[in-house]
């Protein structure tokens, strides 16, 4: 035996022993118990969401709405600064997408106003003062870069919610990352009920609480009838014996009191007297202050607990309550009344999100694909093999090993990069079974051309290898070509195609130049062969 | 075993057949791309977005039924049928409903109507427009490039001419997959897409061999006239040719036939595509080649 044989046998037998090493895990659902350490890999070939079911969403998230929530908050607390100074002003309000816009009575404290605001918010930007009717406007503006830092936050603390949000609800194996500028992409495997899995991931859960207007008469009242101050809202009510939903208008101060950003925990509790599921609310020390505050100086009236524009109850306040604790209680069941706690828990989105993109997978169309996909695979080797016995004889034989040994070795490839098997996936390796030959079938064309030349066997074998070796080059270098724009460009499924196609490619060119070579060079090299079956 | 031995067509002779047999499946072919542009033919939701729906029901159901069933609900869809397992594919264009409750009401109204009939969710897919338009974009892109990638390294392995005529026959064969998924009214979808780029790249295969032993003729006959070179060239490589095709072809055929039908479409395209590919390698690219060199000599003389 050559020398150049040994090596090449022992690169062939090294390669299939690591594909088969990286392959265990996959291919068998318990490790035996001595398979531990560092060295030993244990990742899977992981299933696409197509061929395990479960839910791919895309989500914007409207970071033009954190920035105004941003600007609402530093209005607010503009207003308790100018009354704690005792600033006279006659309103404090947001304008547009990147201003706060503060009115004044009278020229004399515009410079202590001023002064004032430039002290406290230095990252808003103070404009000259301007004649509005009689009265002096004000603005603060904030800058081009601050905004795109406040939506860069936004979009990092969504990620950061809707991650925590998951965990707590328990799905193994989650993908939740960015994409571009204000996009996240969420990927939950095998999840049963997608739909409250949504709710739960795109329920921006503010909570609000705030008091009721209860001089206004909510049933007669319109938006355009309210002053700048209220504003109606409404809680829906489900009838627990006929299902029947009623929407009850309320009017609301529109200030908000206390917000959920000052909860600890949440948890769901059972009414023992009605056996109503509700939600126990418990407050950090600055929460339970501001809460104690609150229902202190209005026992009597009645207070709104709000999420998302919802109102979920509107208790009386009976008493002073200390403590920190409370609960907010609404029909809901004991589902949806988990679900609150979680996304009281893990706090509010920044700003809403929308769902770009939403793919639902159900576990049985998934199941079927895999069988479908391997029933394809399968077919289309044994016809290949057939045909390559039959035309070729023993080289076709020779062929085929060729092809099962780049199967194997992709096989191991992708569990080696930790790759994603997705149907169309599944689709490249089919298709790779029938290329795979091909470059066999150009070699042993041309080796039949040199026979009829009257080449001995050994000498038509080399140069078919040599004379074929261009041409396979060419178009395994067009197929990677065009693999490699699918792979930028692809989402999911796609990217998983391309990189089993060009994985596949690539291994090719190894099998077949290097592997069937292996084998006719071990028959023929020791010159006796006189024939070559082909 | 041998099916084809030694062979003499004349294949650059039956140029007026084949280029006017080609410059029909082109100028359709084109049409097409016309219309997948303006949105025209049939488009899949994740360029134009919308909502599709599979649902899996118990018993056979009736597809005039269940567009009824929609219509009342003021839903225009276009359904689509699975006889394999009562399965129903329901696409949702654009509505007035926002994106997010197409899919719940779609399922509501076969759940109030059908109830003799349950069914299950095999999948469901909603694409807001703004998915669909960033996708359109990148798609035509992906296509220039890959197109361009090629068309760079036949003109460096090779020379210009033969690689503006293998990059003619490789475009002509994505007009082809293009045109008849056109005329079948097929969707147009991702995954066609990504056949077409697939083809592309394989259909070059078939191109290089035949373009290969061309060149390596044109080494040893000087004198011979181009169309016999190139007659030569095509029929000693022919065998090689069609069993190369032939292999894949198999692949993909077991794919088209046994592979279900998520991937049914795409599976049609590439044997489409592996079929038209071999036939762009023999009678478009070479002939393309010899007109053009022809016409070269004329003006020098």
């Amino acid at each position: 035996m050559s020398k150049g044989l040994t090596w090449r046998i022992s690169l062939i037998v090294f390669f299939l022993f690591c594909s088969l090493l990286y392959l265990a895990p996959t291919l068998f659902a318990n490790l035996p118990s001595w398979w531990t350490g560092p060295f030993l890999p244990k990742d899977k070939i992981s299933l696409g969401l197509d061929l395990q079911g479960g839910i791919h969403l895309v989500m914007e998230v409207e970071t033009q709405k954190a920035v105004e929530g941003q600007l609402d908050i530093i209005a607010t607390d503009m207003e308790d600064t100018l009354n704690g100074k005792n600033l006279r002003f006659k309103k404090v309000s947001r304008l547009g997408g990147d201003r706060i816009a503060i009115v004044l009575y009278d020229k004399g404290t515009v410079a202590s106003v001023e002064t004032l605001l430039k002290e406290k918010y230095p990252r808003l930007q103070l404009l000259a003062p301007f004649d509005e009717g009689g009265f002096l406007n004000l603005q603060m503006k904030m800058s081009d870069a601050e905004i795109e830092t406040v939506k860069d936050k936004s979009v990092q603390q969504a990620l950061e919610t809707i991650r925590n949000r998951i965990d707590q609800f328990g799905v193994s194996e989650p993908v939740i990352q960015r994409e571009g500028i204000k996009n996240i992409v969420v990927q939950l495997p095998g999840v049963k009920d997608p739909k409250r899995a949504i709710e739960l991931i795109g329920k921006t859960a503010r909570l609000e609480f705030k008091l009721v207007n209860e001089e206004v008469n909510p049933a007669t009242a319109t938006q355009g009838t309210l002053s700048d101050e209220d504003e109606i809202l409404t809680e829906k009510r489900v009838d627990p014996d006929t299902g029947i939903v009623s929407e009850i208008p309320y009017v609301l101060k529109k200030k908000t009191l206390i917000t959920g950003d000052l909860l600890t925990d949440a948890q769901v509790q059972i009414d023992s007297q009605f056996n109503q599921p509700y939600v126990a609310i418990s407050f950090n020390s600055v929460g339970a202050k501001l809460f104690d505050q609150v229902t202190a100086a209005n026992v009597g009236k009645r207070f709104a607990i709000v999420l998302d524009k919802n109102i979920y109850s509107a208790p009386v306040i009976r008493e002073r309550i200390s403590g920190g604790n409370a609960q907010i209680s609404g029909s809901f069941t004991e589902k949806e009344a988990s679900d609150l706690a979680i996304v009281l828990r893990a706090g509010a989105l920044p700003a809403p999100v929308k769902i770009l993109q939403n793919v639902t997978v159900g576990p049985s169309l998934g199941q079927d694909s895999i069988r479908k996909g391997l029933m394809a695979g399968l077919v289309g080797v044994l016809l290949v093999v057939c045909f390559m016995a039959i035309y070729y004889k023993l080289s076709g034989m020779i062929a085929n090993v060729g092809m099962v040994l780049n199967i194997v070795y992709l096989m191991g490839a992708l569990a080696v990069f930790g790759a994603t098997l997705t149907l169309p996936g599944i689709a490249a390796i089919v298709l790779l079974i029938g290329m795979a030959v091909d470059a066999n079938v150009l070699i042993f064309e041309r080796i039949r051309e040199e026979l009829r030349l009257g080449k001995t066997p050994k000498a038509a074998l080399d140069s078919g290898y040599d004379k074929a070796f261009l041409t396979i080059m060419d178009s395994h270098v067009t197929t990677l070509i065009t693999a490699a724009v699918l792979f930028q460009f692809g989402t999911g499924p796609v990217k998983g195609f391309a990189v089993t196609l060009s994985l596949g490619v690539i291994i090719n060119l190894f099998t077949s130049l290097v592997g069937t070579k292996v084998v006719f060079d071990y028959f023929l090299g020791r010159g006796r062969a006189t024939k070559i079956s082909i | 075993m041998q099916i084809i031995g030694k062979t003499k067509f004349d294949f650059i002779g039956k140029r007026k057949i084949s280029f006017t047999i080609s410059s029909i499946i082109a100028i359709i072919g084109i049409v097409a791309i016309v219309q997948i542009s303006r949105g025209a033919t049939n488009m899949g939701i994740d360029f134009t977005g919308g909502t599709a729906l599979q649902l899996k029901f118990e018993k056979p159901i009736a597809l005039q039924d269940a567009r009824k069933a929609l219509s009342r609900e003021g839903m225009e869809v276009s359904l689509q049928e699975i006889t394999d397992g009562n399965k129903l594919l329901i696409k949702v264009g654009k509505t007035t409903l926002a994106t997010g409750v197409v899919a719940e009401t779609v399922e509501n109204v076969f759940k109030k109507e059908f109830t003799a009939n349950p069914f299950i969710v095999e999948s469901s897919t909603e694409i807001g427009p703004s998915i669909g338009e960033k996708l359109r974009k990148d798609t035509l892109v992906a296509i220039v490039v890959a197109m361009f990638g090629i068309i760079l390294y036949i003109a460096w392995r090779f020379d210009l001419k033969f690689g503006i005529a293998a990059a003619l026959a490789t475009f002509h064969d994505v007009l082809a997959i293009l045109a008849i998924f056109y005329i079948l009214d097929k969707e147009v979808n991702l995954l066609l897409i990504t056949a077409v780029l697939t083809i592309a790249g394989y259909s070059l295969t078939d191109t290089v061999v035949v373009f290969d032993r061309i060149r390596e003729n044109m080494h040893k006959n000087m004198k011979e006239s181009l169309a016999t070179v190139f007659n030569l060239s095509i029929n000693e490589v022919l065998s090689r040719t069609i069993i190369t095709a032939l292999t894949t072809l198999l692949a993909a055929l077991s794919l088209f036939l046994f592979g279900g039908e998520v991937i049914h479409d795409f599976s049609f395209a590439l044997v489409v595509g592996i079929l038209v590919g071999t036939y762009s390698s023999i009678f478009v690219a070479s002939p393309l080649v010899v007109l053009w060199e022809n016409r070269a000599l004329r003006n020098k003389v």
